[in-house]
């Protein structure tokens, strides 16, 4: 058994356990939390042993599943996916950390569902990143949607039901018509070899010298499921519902891992697979992208509510991402993947930070707050290092993956570049405008001066908020120390993930070059 | 002249191992009906179960003993009436299975005291009208004013119906007749066989008995009209190729001048009858409604095996009969693929009836399964078949489920009735769900796989628009099933909801037997889908 099998079965081995501690919330709770920091530790020896100059997937082991059609249970990892995994294994302990801190579970249900929901998805997830059997990836792919759907739809906001099922049919539906292409791609390999095959590597090497058009449509099928799974605009519109209306925590997941599946589908799927399609394409693709930083940029400038509004700035991010990785230069795919990790410590610490202010203001909505660095300093200051690593300060981590994403795009297209870069002057506008609006100026709003007694109390709120709204307190400041210590360490030094990552980019760019010979 | 004739008339060759198991099926299908004569009332049930059951284990052992030394290519028998080949044995061993799931719910009387069926056509219009509220007083007494059971004091539990066992064993027999027939005259004999028992069945149904009786009388003329369309589309094949058998038509098509009038006319009506008892749109208006008005575990028992029956048969006819007309008929199926997925996935979403949704669920399935029919490949005939025994077990098993929840009324089969059920009953509504996953399936379940490789096998046959178009409707599909889903575990329970029943043995075996037959073929799918492409047809 490899380091990685171990990973993906300790999680979901927990979701058993803990699923039958539903009688007891602080069993369930322990439990949960000692599995999601056993799964974590398992990722040193999982980093430890990966090479980065060694094979193009590492810890491989494969057992066979329908041998009819030549499935196998195959598992294995480059770069790209062991970043991927070390940072669900990294979420999850504090996503479980923070409940009961920012997400409160809904009368009669009990914690041992909830955990247990979050440790399958844990598990599924570093599944999806590590599956190398095209069907096995495509099976977790869809199964993956299920916890999560339980997860927004029994435990989110008001609006939860619509935003679950938007959730999962939209991914569902994407889903399904990656399926057609898996098949095609199946299709055509067992009439080449004669004998058909998922195998991630075998498959590649048949498809990606399929004709143009073959390719083309194959390609579209797989870009649209990732494309809404990642999202691009205008495939976007679940997401703003779906992390709107889930619990902190499962927005953490959501947005900081999840979706992430998408933009990793185009460098694992997408591009070697199809790499002539993915040029002739790219023009498209790269308007997506850059219509989606700007447009997503616009909007979250303009939302009303907190957790949207983080949405918004992830559909932005998701446009850095897909450029970079569109954008076909080492420079600019290295930054995208590097993006992948940084966006989910950046942004899941910021959705972390704004699940504890909604926690103590009891209200998602920006206009009931104002002033609030004056009750909650230390919650203020650590909101804005999230907020300045999600604008990309030199010196947080994001920074650095921006501008090499931009760096390496500008060489190869130029136009595109210029136009994202407007992103990030509204990057600043919106985080910054956000920041002002919540922490600083007089202590005002419906939420602070709501909590201090309402609007006919004695005291002025900035006296009387202290003393009903707490600062952080140690939960709450364990759980972002990890965060902020890896924004700024790999703000400073990004070298050890960017060696990972390096050859398994490499390896992807040389497919879509030695498309270029042929 | 005359005793020339005599000698020259040999019995045609019987092989009786062969064909076994149909008879143990009807034999004991006769035996019922006597022990309903003989058999002292109270111990009719009893004595049906155990001879039903046996009749299944025993049909199920014939087929295992006689499956290993089975000549590969298949036999026919019978002066050829009969092709007994490997899809054959395959849906026949599927037929077994699903009706053994569908005899233990039909046999089911603790979920509804005395069990679901009517001990009497008609209750001389007591129980009338929707017969909801009025309850089972109302019907026990309605029984008793029948004068029929006058011994029947006030404390004997009510009899359950008995006859539903020898009924379901005649239509199980005919459904097996009609997969292995190799000319059409038995093909339409059995279409009778299965379908008369199924007509009368619908109408037995307890409480609700007008909605019953209207469903059976819906059947039974649809049904005729069906039965008609068969048979007029068999006299203008025999006009064609002067042969029921469908080798003989298959020849006659390949290079004939004869008109092809005929051949396309007597072909199109005779798939008319297929396509109707398959519950395929737009030949499916009677599905919703029987479906709903049929007793549930009727209409478990259809769902799966009829449909089981109707597209093996309608894999063996254009296989076997009309692969050569293919180009002329692949188009109009196409058209009709196309047209079942529409109806069952878009009209189910307006659905606020469980029965109705899971009927219209049947009629988008039922255009899944037309692409697989339409393929003409061995990998596409064992995905269709693949298909049929995955959807069968969860459809029993979703019906089953479906009987368990209650109210005053009888079964509360209005979604609004589901709410909350997760809390109540969080075992119940996780099963359903997963029943429901399979449905719109998801993968881990036996329905992704059987999409799968029905799609797999149109892929291979460049049929790519129809497997997109497929696709985009199984995602819309999805919708109603996950409705279902959000009612039972995301909205709050309505206070004068419903109970679950707490099953009893029977039911309880039955969606066992389907649930986990669901997961097993989803996860480990692999024997399966050997059994299926053991072989193709024989003629």
């Amino acid at each position: 058994m490899t380091w990685l099998l171990a990973l993906i079965l300790l999680p979901i081995a927990g979701a058993v356990v803990v699923a039958w501690l539903r009688d007891n919330d602080r069993l369930a709770f322990r439990t949960a939390l000692g599995f999601s920091l056993a799964t974590l530790a398992l990722v040193i020896p999982l980093w430890n042993s990966y090479e980065p100059g060694g094979d193009r997937m590492q810890q491989t082991s494969s057992v066979e599943w329908i041998p009819r059609f030549g499935i196998h249970f195959a598992f294995g990892i480059d770069g790209i996916a062991l970043v991927m995994i070390a940072v669900i294994a990294l979420l999850v302990p504090l996503v479980i950390t923070v409940l009961g801190v920012t997400d409160r579970l809904p009368a009669g249900r009990s914690a041992g569902g909830y955990l247990s929901l979050i440790l399958v998805q844990q598990g599924l997830t570093i599944g999806v990143f590590s599956a190398t059997d095209v069907f096995l990836f495509y099976v977790l792919f869809e199964v993956m949607l299920v916890p999560m759907y339980f997860l927004i739809g029994a435990y989110g906001g008001p609006n939860r039901q619509y935003a679950a099922v938007k959730f999962f049919l939209y991914s569902f539906l994407g889903g399904l018509i990656m399926l057609a292409s898996v098949i095609g791609a199946y299709v055509i390999a067992s009439e080449e070899l004669t004998e058909g095959t998922f195998d991630w590597a075998t498959l590649t090497a048949v498809v990606s010298d399929a004709p143009l058009s073959t390719q083309i449509w194959l390609f579209l099928g797989f870009f649209l499921a990732f494309a809404i799974k990642a999202p691009l605009v205008p495939l976007h519109t679940w997401l703003p519902d779906a992390a709107g209306q889930a619990p902190i925590g499962v927005a953490v997941v959501l947005v900081g891992v999840l979706d992430k599946v998408g933009t990793f589908g185009f460098l694992r799927y997408c591009i070697p697979m199809f790499p002539a399609a993915s040029q002739e394409l790219a023009p498209w693709v790269l308007t997506l992208a850059v219509a989606g930083v700007l447009y997503a940029s616009v909007l979250a400038a303009g939302q009303q509510d907190m957790k949207r509004f983080v949405a918004y700035v992830s559909i932005a991010h998701f446009g850095f991402i897909t450029l970079g990785i569109f954008a076909f230069s080492m420079q600019s795919q290295v930054g995208a993947v590097t993006y992948m990790l940084n966006h989910s410590l950046a942004t899941g610490m910021l959705i972390l930070v704004i699940g504890m202010v909604i926690a103590r203001g009891g209200s998602s909505v920006i206009s009931d707050y104002g002033g609030m660095a004056k009750v909650t300093p230390v919650l203020a200051g650590l909101m804005l290092v999230a907020g300045l690593a999600t604008l990309a300060l030199p010196g947080t981590n994001t920074f650095i993956s921006e501008f090499l994403v931009l760096l390496g795009a500008f060489e190869t297209r130029p136009v595109f570049t210029v136009f994202a870069a407007i992103g990030m002057v509204l990057a600043a506008v919106y985080v910054l405008w956000l920041y002002q609006r919540v922490m600083q100026g007089p202590v005002r709003g419906n939420a602070l001066v709501g909590a201090a007694g309402g609007p006919g109390a004695v005291q002025a709120p900035e006296v009387a908020a202290p003393k009903v709204v707490r600062d952080t307190s140690r939960r709450e400041l364990a759980v972002l120390a990890p965060l902020v210590v890896l924004i700024i360490g790999l703000g400073i030094y990004p070298k050890p993930v960017v060696d990972v990552v390096t050859p398994s980019v490499e390896a992807t760019m040389s497919a879509v070059q030695g498309g270029d010979e042929r | 002249m005359f005793p020339a004739q005599v000698d020259a008339m040999t019995p045609p060759s019987i092989d009786y191992g062969a064909i076994l198991p149909i008879v143990i099926i009807l034999g004991a299908a006769a035996v019922g009906v006597l022990l309903e004569a003989f058999v002292p009332k109270q111990h009719r049930w009893s004595v049906q179960v155990v001879v039903s059951v046996a009749a299944l284990a025993g049909a199920a052992i014939a087929l295992g003993v006689y499956i290993p030394g089975a000549p590969e290519a298949g036999i026919t028998t019978m002066a050829e009436t009969l092709a007994i080949d490997r899809p054959a044995l395959f849906l026949w061993g599927t037929l077994l299975v699903l009706g053994f799931g569908a005899l233990l719910f039909i046999a089911e009387r603790s979920v509804e005291p005395g069990g679901a069926f009517a001990s009497q056509a008609a209750l001389r219009g007591v129980a009338g009208g929707s017969g909801g509220g009025s309850g089972p007083t109302t019907v026990t007494s309605g029984s008793r004013a029948g004068g029929d059971d006058a011994g029947a004091g006030a404390a004997e539990p009510y009899q359950m119906q008995t006859e539903v066992f020898p009924l379901t064993l005649f239509a199980l027999g005919g459904m097996m007749t009609f997969v292995a027939a190799n000319d059409l005259l038995t093909m339409f004999i059995a279409l009778e066989v299965l379908s008369l028992p199924l007509y009368l069945l619908c109408g037995l149904a307890r409480r609700r008995r007008l909605l019953s009786q209207e469903a059976a009388v819906k059947y039974f003329l649809l049904g005729a009209f069906a039965s008609a369309f068969f048979l007029y589309g068999l006299a203008l094949l025999y006009g064609y190729a002067s042969s029921v058998k469908l080798a003989d038509i298959a020849e006659a098509a390949a290079g004939t001048a004869r008109s092809d009038t005929l051949l396309f006319t007597g072909l199109g009506l005779l798939v008319v009858g297929l396509l109707f008892k398959g519950s395929v749109g737009p030949f499916h208006t009677w599905t919703p409604d029987v479906y709903q008005g049929a007793p549930t575990s009727v209409t478990g028992f259809m769902a799966a095996c009829t449909k089981v029956a109707a597209f093996g048969a309608m894999l063996r006819v254009l296989y076997v009969a009309f692969e050569g007309a293919s180009w002329e008929w692949r188009g109009v199926l196409w058209g009709v693929a196309v047209v079942s997925m529409a109806i069952g996935a878009i009209l189910g979403l307006t659905q606020r009836d469980i029965k109705r949704m899971i009927a219209y669920s049947s009629i988008a399935h039922a255009g899944f399964l037309v692409i697989g029919v339409m393929t003409l490949s061995e990998d596409g005939l064992a995905a269709t078949m693949f298909y049929l025994l995955a959807y069968g077990f969860t459809t029993i098993a979703a019906f089953a489920v479906v009987s368990l929840v209650r109210d005053a009324s009888g079964e509360a089969t209005d979604l609004s009735a589901w709410a909350g059920l997760a809390k109540r009953s969080p075992l119940l509504a996780a099963v359903f769900t997963f029943l429901l996953l399979a449905l719109a399936g998801i993968p881990l379940t036996s329905g992704f796989v059987g999409k799968f490789v029905v799609f797999a096998a149109a892929l291979s046959e460049g049929l790519v628009a129809l497997v997109v178009l497929a696709l985009v409707f199984s995602a819309v599909a999805a919708f109603y099933y996950l409705r279902v889903v959000v009612v039972m575990y995301f909205s709050e329970p309505s206070p004068g909801g419903p109970t679950v029943s707490v099953p009893g043995a029977f039911t309880t075996a039955t969606i066992a037997i389907g649930t986990i037959a669901t997961l097993v073929l989803g996860v480990y799918p692999g024997f399966a889908l050997d059994w299926a492409s053991a072989g193709t047809f024989a003629f």
